[in-house]
């Protein structure tokens, strides 16, 4: 079972509160009528996916009903932080892979 | 190949069965393959096998990063059905249907392919309308399907409550008699047996890392085990085939989540049919060693952990208590994981990519098992003429592109 933190609620709940969303960080066509068919698929079906550290949202369904975004990683499903819609999140892949060469290098 | 036989298995209790030849080699790898199949679970070796047996290519590895069979082929609840409403999806499934019918004799192998038919239930009108609607698309197209009312339900399968003030009341279902189960296992090792009899080179333990790729066409896969080249590669690594796509430098409209299912301890004979509802969604059959084998939705998040949340386990639970409340006080015996490759409309993808001579089968989701037979007949034939089988034309990525989907999302019963 996940625990959550919502940054709405500025709490932990159990994950039977919340639905996953999937992908966050996607724009939708700004214009949909020049938008050429390969990018509306791309938008609709074609996700990211990836084994390792996934930007998604998640919606607190049971609690204050807003969404929010959390990083996850998609191997051991650990949370490493989870923020507001409209903010950059702070550990990416290229920040962890940063942070492994620092550590290597302190050694 | 030792050939099985009834006269064998008395000869070899003769010498207390320790006489019994490998089922395959262990080979190491070539440096060169006519054709390469990355992914050793049912799907990649029934397409080594039959590009072996039907096409005549026998320079074939099959690439494994674990043991044969240990990815969902071995994780799955082995329900095989074919009465999928659109047409591409049934014939797809009813050729493997087809093919189902003759493995053990065709494998020398007993699969153990058992048509003990799978209903799938209606609790809404909604449902029956839906039902009656595929049963008669089913039959248009040849496949075996019937409506059930109450009392024909009952009659198979008298344990279950239809009674009328339940929650979600049983109103009917849909019965496909060739429908059943197999034995998951057996169907990889038969496969991989017949496979390597044939010359196939199965290479476990081995990882695909990466793809060598010039001037848009594909020469080999790099692995844990160094360069095996190959101008024609055939991906089909399930739940891990975004990854994989990812190594050659395109996406797939494809995502990963897990999928669970548990076995309780085994009880008497009490279920002789596979019963399945998409409605309070759960389904359940009872093995031949009498395990209930139980599973129901995918969990929600993407994953690659092989493993999922207790909240999914318990609303799996509470379905099959929902339909089975003489289940309640059974014990559960083990619970797991596989990853499932779901896509958008909840039909595979079988396709040229745009990597020249690479081609992925994948996408199957929670509900490939029962093609296992058909996806690699029609993969091998799509392999060794480097363009779509007719059966498998339509399962292109493009799909997603030109928005020609074939939706069987709750269409088809339910998701598996
Ligand atoms: C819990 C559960 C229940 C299910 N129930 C049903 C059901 O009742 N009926 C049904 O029809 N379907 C069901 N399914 C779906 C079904 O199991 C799959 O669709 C099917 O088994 C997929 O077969 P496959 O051979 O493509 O994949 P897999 O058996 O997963 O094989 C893929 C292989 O690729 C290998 N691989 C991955 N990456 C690499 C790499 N980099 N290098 C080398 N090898 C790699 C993996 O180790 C794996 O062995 C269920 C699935 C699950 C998880
Ligand atoms: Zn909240």
């Amino acid at each position: 079972m996940l625990h959550i933190y919502c940054p709405h609620c500025d709490e932990h709940r159990e994950e039977e509160e919340f639905r996953p969303k999937g992908e966050a960080h996607i724009a939708r066509p700004t214009e949909p009528e020049k938008t050429s068919d390969e990018d509306w698929g791309n938008y609709l079906f074609f996700r990211k996916n990836p084994r390792g550290l996934h930007h998604e949202q998640w919606f607190h369904a049971a609690g204050c009903r807003k969404f929010f975004n959390v990083t996850r990683d998609t191997v051991t499903y650990e949370i490493l932080e989870t923020y507001k819609v409209g903010q950059q999140p702070a550990v990416t892949a290229e920040s962890r892979k940063r942070q492994a060469s620092d550590q290597g290098a302190a050694k | 190949m030792q050939h099985y036989s009834g006269f064998g298995l008395v000869k070899h209790g003769l010498s207390h069965h320790e006489n019994w030849q490998r089922m395959w080699r262990n080979p190491a790898p070539k440096s060169e393959y006519d054709i390469i199949v990355v992914g050793g679970g049912g799907h990649g070796l029934a397409t080594a096998y039959y590009l072996a047996k039907v096409h005549g290519i026998t320079n074939i590895a099959v690439i494994e990063k674990g043991w044969l069979g240990g990815g969902n082929t071995a994780r799955n609840t082995t329900i095989v059905r074919s009465n999928y409403l659109w047409d591409e999806a049934a014939w797809l499934y009813e050729h493997a249907m087809k093919l189902w019918e003759g493995l053990s004799q065709d494998l020398n192998y007993n699969v153990m392919f058992s048509q003990r038919g799978v209903m799938n239930l209606g609790h809404t009108l909604q449902d029956m309308r839906d039902i009656h609607r595929r049963v008669n698309a089913n039959r248009l197209n040849g496949i075996d399907g019937e409506v059930l009312d109450v009392s024909q339900i009952q009659a198979i399968v008298p344990h279950m409550d239809c009674s009328a003030n339940r929650r979600y009341p049983v109103l009917g279902a849909s019965w496909q008699p060739r429908a059943g189960v197999a034995r998951h296992d057996a169907v990889a090792w038969g496969f991989a047996r017949g496979a390597d009899s044939l010359g196939v080179d199965l290479l476990q333990q081995t990882e695909v890392t990466g793809f060598r790729i010039s001037g848009g066409k594909v020469l080999g896969v790099e692995t844990n085990r160094g360069f095996i080249g190959g101008k024609t590669i055939g991906v089909v690594t399930a739940g891990n085939s975004g990854v994989l796509a990812k190594m050659a430098g395109f996406k797939l409209p494809v995502e990963s989540h897990p999928l669970q299912a548990l076995v309780s301890e085994p009880l008497k004979p009490i279920l002789d049919t596979v019963v399945m509802s998409n409605h309070v969604h759960g389904y359940v059959s009872q093995s031949d060693k009498g395990d209930l084998v139980i599973g129901a939705g995918i969990d929600g998040y993407t994953g690659y952990g092989q493993r999922g949340s207790y909240p999914t386990i318990e609303h799996t639970l509470q379905a099959i208590i929902e339909l089975f409340p003489i289940f309640s006080r059974v014990r559960m015996n083990r619970q797991w994981g596989g990853i499932v490759d779901t896509t958008a409309d909840a039909c595979p993808i079988i396709s040229a990519t745009p990597v020249g001579g690479l081609f992925f089968n994948c996408g199957w989701g929670t509900g490939g098992f029962k093609a296992t037979p058909g996806s690699g007949h029609v993969f091998a034939a799509t392999l060794a003429a480097g363009k779509a089988h007719p059966l498998a034309a339509p399962f292109t990525i493009d799909r997603f592109v030109s928005g020609k989907l074939i939706d069987e999302h709750g269409a088809a019963g339910v998701a598996h």
